[in-house]
């Protein structure tokens, strides 16, 4: 599984998430308030919704289509809703964020 | 006495000379020690150079270790010889004085040095860092004859040199490069409360702020004359002192003696400067180290004994890198110490492990405490806002165990948090009062107990002037059963409502089991208890002015709010201070962030305006032209009488409304709230029954209006007689034309639950169709909770109110009506061209990257 860089940190906005585009699909990357990373495949566990363009609070992402809230550490929907998306490692080394993506 | 092995200390400083502490406490006399010190002093307490620096302390106060006590225990001190040369295979020293010392343990504890940002006129005599006496001295004497300070760099030190050099009676400005201050240590509520007591004791603050150069005296007057500019500035409060320094300079020409000027933002910005202090971080001290040929990275590299590369040198402090880390605090410090002696003293089980550390500003009067980390994953946030206090405390928990803790205004708990972070303890029992600190044990976790504790004369509403025994009383003796009760008996929380929460804690612990709770009066969301209104009105009683500032000020429980409570926060900002509020875009829903609405496949949809439903040939065809050079999928005409774009790719957007802008069209807000649409019949243009021409009249409707934000969107109408083909009165202003004038009729809705249209009033001109229609909808928007269209908002407070506000008093419709006009003149922006020409928020139409093609 390699690492391939994508950007630096500085180009996501705090509290925001920009998308990686890959054969296989988007996969959100967000920066939240504190300046953690997280990334996540860019598809809500309810309707496939793009979770990147959602609204970034604490650790959660509300999916813009009908409001369910994604915890961005598991990709699992908060309850009371279910489902899970899929999580993608990530890791900032000095400010450059570094994709872990399967070939 | 030559039988003793020989010790030489280089670094005379804190983590060298704790070592020395620990080891003569284990082995007194098992060796002969020599200590080397760059700096002319005994070992000196360097945390304290802040104080010294505001005037609270004096360097006396401040040394650890007089003469007497190197004296007393034996140990060489050579003060201002600093060490440049070591020689690992003969095993000697050579220090700046000539002296050759040999040793048979050599311990290095150089510290560390500022680190000096790479930009021109960073030799300039007047820019100094920040570590040592000698700072400090030329710090001080800068402020006798220089009025103007730039500190580089918003974090711990930086901000306490801002806070000395202020104290010092320099004008200060601080610039950080980042958002928030002291970003490392604490998150952005924090920073953000920190920040306003700075900017309070009239420190300047710039944040996301490059330093590009610094620049000196000599190449400032030819820049300036070049550039002609601030030349007002400093003809204006600097006069005086620019003369001066211009008498100085003709003296001093021939010397070529320059000095700092001004430093220069990579913005163009140039920022006054008599004194320069560098606080961008610090780089551990390893040239000694490094000569010798020690394994030396970023620190000498040591190993869990604090060995390093030559088994006979050891290194502690801020030199050394341990496991891939370096350290900028002294806790750390004391541990390597420890180990380090056991080490000298033959125990070789004695091993380093890295620990927690924590931070606290030594700033008189500023309380604040960090340690820990707050970006854990699996972590969760308990937090505590006391507005009245300016208390701001947030604990991270994971799995059960406190790993964090940022504490502002008090910080009284921060050593027993940290207790419990060090030690790893399991809080389960702790949790629902762990936040209010150590005096409150498990067991009284009784949530009114504060409440009850109060004494009977405490004041509840500062604002009307009720205490606990009134409110109390009201409850016993007059029944009152709910806040809307006591509003109505005692006046308590009827002005601002601040009070409210302590009201509703009252009832529930003078009620007990008959307190059912507050079924009028729901808060905003569960991030707050607030209603909607009481939000609104403290926002302009006190002032707030961000997103960080309401949540702080009115005690929101949660850090950063929730996707219901931001985007209403970001609204009512917006519209109470209209020019001021820089909008928070991440607080926006997507549609008003990209300004296109979104599908249900993630692409969207696009809606250029058309004024009052009216197009032309130029427009349809730069809309089929569009079409096809984008692919567009699908074109619809809508509800709204305009022309809608479904299927467009994020990526297009941008080009598609610069081809739209160009064919004159602006963006139709279709996606906000805001006002949408004002449609229109054809009226008396072309209409054989028409009484006044009501395209006229929509499209002048929709040019004011246009690009208001709202707390939900906004429907308008022009129908020309009775027929009403514009179905205005279904909307939320309804203009139909009779044969003397306009109706005007408010709140209908053909949405989800059909309300029709209350007739408001009749007026004759057009001037006043535009003249109630921004009034009521600047008392829509001051006074409408978010997500309420007009209709649920007039069922709320009844038609007679708003007929009172805007009909029967002309005086408040005039002010409301200017009031809208005003910040009509900053939103009315078109947002798709200040994206597509200007390239605002490019990024967010832009993948970040596109990877395995
Ligand atoms: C495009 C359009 C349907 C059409 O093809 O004609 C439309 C499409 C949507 N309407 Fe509508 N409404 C459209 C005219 C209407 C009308 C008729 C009108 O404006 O004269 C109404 C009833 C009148 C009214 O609002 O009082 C209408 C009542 C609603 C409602 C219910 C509002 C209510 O307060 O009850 C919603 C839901 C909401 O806003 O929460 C809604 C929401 C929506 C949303 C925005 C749903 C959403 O959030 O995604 C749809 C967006 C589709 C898109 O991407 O454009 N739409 N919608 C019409 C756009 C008009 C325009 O040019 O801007
Ligand atoms: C203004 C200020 C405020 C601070 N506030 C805090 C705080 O609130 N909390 C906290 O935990 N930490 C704080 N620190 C950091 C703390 O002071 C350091 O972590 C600590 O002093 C490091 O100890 P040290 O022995 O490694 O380095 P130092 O104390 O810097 O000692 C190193 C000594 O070695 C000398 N030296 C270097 N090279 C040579 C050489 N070749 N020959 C001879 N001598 C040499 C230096 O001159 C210096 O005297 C603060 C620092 C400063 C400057
Ligand atoms: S009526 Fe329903 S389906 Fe049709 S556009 Fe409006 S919201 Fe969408
Ligand atoms: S697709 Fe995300 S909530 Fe429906």
């Amino acid at each position: 599984m390699p690492w391939i860089d994508i950007g630096s940190l500085s180009d996501i906005p705090r509290r925001g998430a920009r998308v990686v585009k890959t054969p296989k699909g988007d996969i959100a990357v967000f920066r939240t308030g504190n300046d953690e990373v997280y990334a996540l495949h860019d598809r809500c566990p309810h309707k496939g919704g793009p979770l990147s363009v959602g609204i970034v609070h604490d650790r959660r992402v509300t999916c813009p289509l009908h409001g369910l809230a994604v915890d961005l550490r598991t990709g699992q929907a908060v309850a009371p809703d279910e489902g899970c998306t899929p999580t993608v490692k990530i890791e900032v080394i000095n400010g450059t964020l570094r994709l872990a993506v399967d070939d | 006495m030559n039988s003793k092995e020989r010790l030489i200390l280089v670094g005379n400083g804190m983590a060298g000379i704790r070592t020395l502490e620990e080891l003569l406490a284990r082995a007194p006399d098992r060796y002969d020690i020599t200590v080397f010190g760059a700096e002319p002093h005994p070992n000196y307490n360097r945390i304290m150079l802040s104080p010294v620096l505001a005037g609270e302390k004096t360097f006396d106060q401040i040394i650890l270790n007089d003469l007497d006590w190197y004296a007393k225990h034996g140990i060489t001190l050579h003060a201002g010889d600093k060490v440049e040369g070591i020689d690992l295979a003969a095993r000697t020293v050579t220090a700046a004085s000539g002296r050759v010392e040999p040793y048979d343990k050599l311990l290095l504890a150089t510290g560390s040095a500022p680190f000096i940002l790479p930009v021109p006129g960073r030799d300039l005599p007047g820019v100094v860092g920040f570590r040592d006496l000698s700072d400090v001295q030329a710090m001080v004497a800068a402020a006798k004859t220089g009025s103007h300070a730039v500190v580089i760099g918003g974090g711990l030190l930086g901000l306490e040199a801002a806070n000395g050099l202020a104290v010092n009676g320099m004008d200060v400005t601080v610039i950080h490069l980042m958002p928030t201050l002291m970003e490392r240590q604490l998150d952005e509520a924090a920073g953000f409360l920190l920040q306003q007591e700075l900017e309070r004791r009239g420190i300047r603050i710039v944040t996301r702020a490059q330093t590009e150069a610094i620049l000196g005296r000599a190449e400032g007057r030819d820049s300036k004359r070049a550039e002609g500019r601030d030349s007002k500035r400093a003809e204006g409060r600097d006069s005086k002192r620019a003369e001066g320094r211009d008498s100085k300079r003709a003296e001093g020409r021939d010397s070529k003696e320059d000095r700092v000027r001004a430093v220069k933002l990579a913005d163009g910005r140039e920022l006054q400067a008599d004194l320069v202090v560098m606080a961008v971080g610090i780089r551990p001290e390893t040239t000694l180290g490094k000569a010798s040929g020690l394994t030396v990275n970023r620190g000498i590299v040591v190993d869990d004994g604090m060995a390093c590369s030559d088994p006979a040198v050891y290194a502690v402090g801020e030199c050394v890198e341990h496991r891939g880390q370096t350290y900028g605090l002294v806790a750390p410090l004391w541990d390597m110490a420890k180990v380090c002696a056991a080490r000298l003293t033959g125990d070789e089980s004695a091993a380093y492990t890295p620990t927690v550390t924590a931070t606290r500003l030594k700033v008189t009067g500023v309380e604040l405490f960090s340690a820990g980390s707050f970006g854990e994953a699996g972590s969760e946030d308990i937090v505590f806002r006391d507005a009245a206090r300016g208390v701001y405390k947030r604990l991270i928990l994971s799995e059960s165990r406190l790993v964090g803790s940022v504490l502002y205004g008090d910080t009284k708990d921060g050593a027993w948090y940290f207790q419990l972070m060090r030690d790893n303890a399991d809080i389960a029992t702790l949790r629902d009062t762990i936040i209010f600190g150590q005096g409150v044990g498990a067991t009284d976790a009784d949530p009114f107990a504060a409440v009850a504790a109060l004494p009977d004369n405490a004041d509840i509403c500062g604002c009307n002037g009720v205490n606990k025994a009134s409110i109390v009383a009201a409850i016993k003796t007059k029944g009152c059963c709910s806040v809307d009760d006591i509003r109505t008996h005692t006046k308590a929380s009827a002005s601002c409502g601040g009070c409210t929460g302590l009201v509703e804690k009252l009832l529930a612990a003078t009620l007990g089991d008959q307190y059912s709770g507050e079924t009028a009066a729901k808060p905003m969301c569960k991030c707050t208890s607030m209603t909607h209104e009481d939000v609104r009105r403290l926002i302009q009683v006190d002032k707030l002015n961000s997103i960080p500032a309401v949540m702080q000020a009115l005690e929101w429980k949660t850090p950063e709010g929730c996707a219901s409570c931001r985007p209403a926060l970001n609204y009512y900002l917006l519209c109470a201070w209209p020019g001021e509020y820089k909008d928070d875009q991440q607080s926006r829903f997507v549609n008003e962030r990209l300004h296109a609405n979104i599908q249900k496949d993630g692409t969207f949809s696009v809606i250029p305006r058309m004024w009052g439903g009216l197009t032309n040939p130029a427009e349809l065809r730069a809309i089929a032209d569009v079409a096809d050079k984008f692919k567009i999928p699908t074109v619809k005409v809508t509800g709204g009488q305009r022309i809608d774009l479904l299927g467009v790719r994020r990526e297009d957007l941008r080009a598609v409304w610069a081809d739209l802008n160009k064919a004159g069209m602006v963006s139709g807000h279709a996606y906000g709230k805001s006002l949408r649409t004002v449609k229109t019949c054809v009226g008396s243009e072309w209409c054989r029954f028409g009484t006044q021409a009501s395209m006229a009249m929509g499209v002048k409707l929709e040019k004011m209006t246009w690009g208001s934000w709202t707390p939900h969107k906004v429907k308008l109408a022009v129908s020309g007689c009775p027929r009403n083909c514009a179905e205005a009165t279904i909307k939320d202003f309804g203009v139909v034309a009779v044969d003397s004038g306009w109706e005007l009729h408010v709140g209908g809705n053909g949405g989800l639950k059909v309300r029709a249209c209350d007739l408001l009033c009749k007026v004759d001109t057009e001037e006043e169709v535009l003249e109630y229609c921004g009034a009521f909808l600047q008392l829509y928007r001051e006074e409408a909770r978010y997500l309420d269209r007009t209709a649920a908002w007039i069922e709320r407070v009844g038609l007679d109110y708003i007929h009172a506000r805007i009909v029967v008093d002309p005086e408040h419709r005039e002010l409301l009506y200017h009031r809208f006009k005003l910040s009509q003149k900053y939103e009315q922006v078109d947002p798709w061209a200040e994206r597509a020409a200007y390239g605002v928020d490019a990024n967010d139409f832009a993948p970040l990257a596109k990877i395995g093609y």
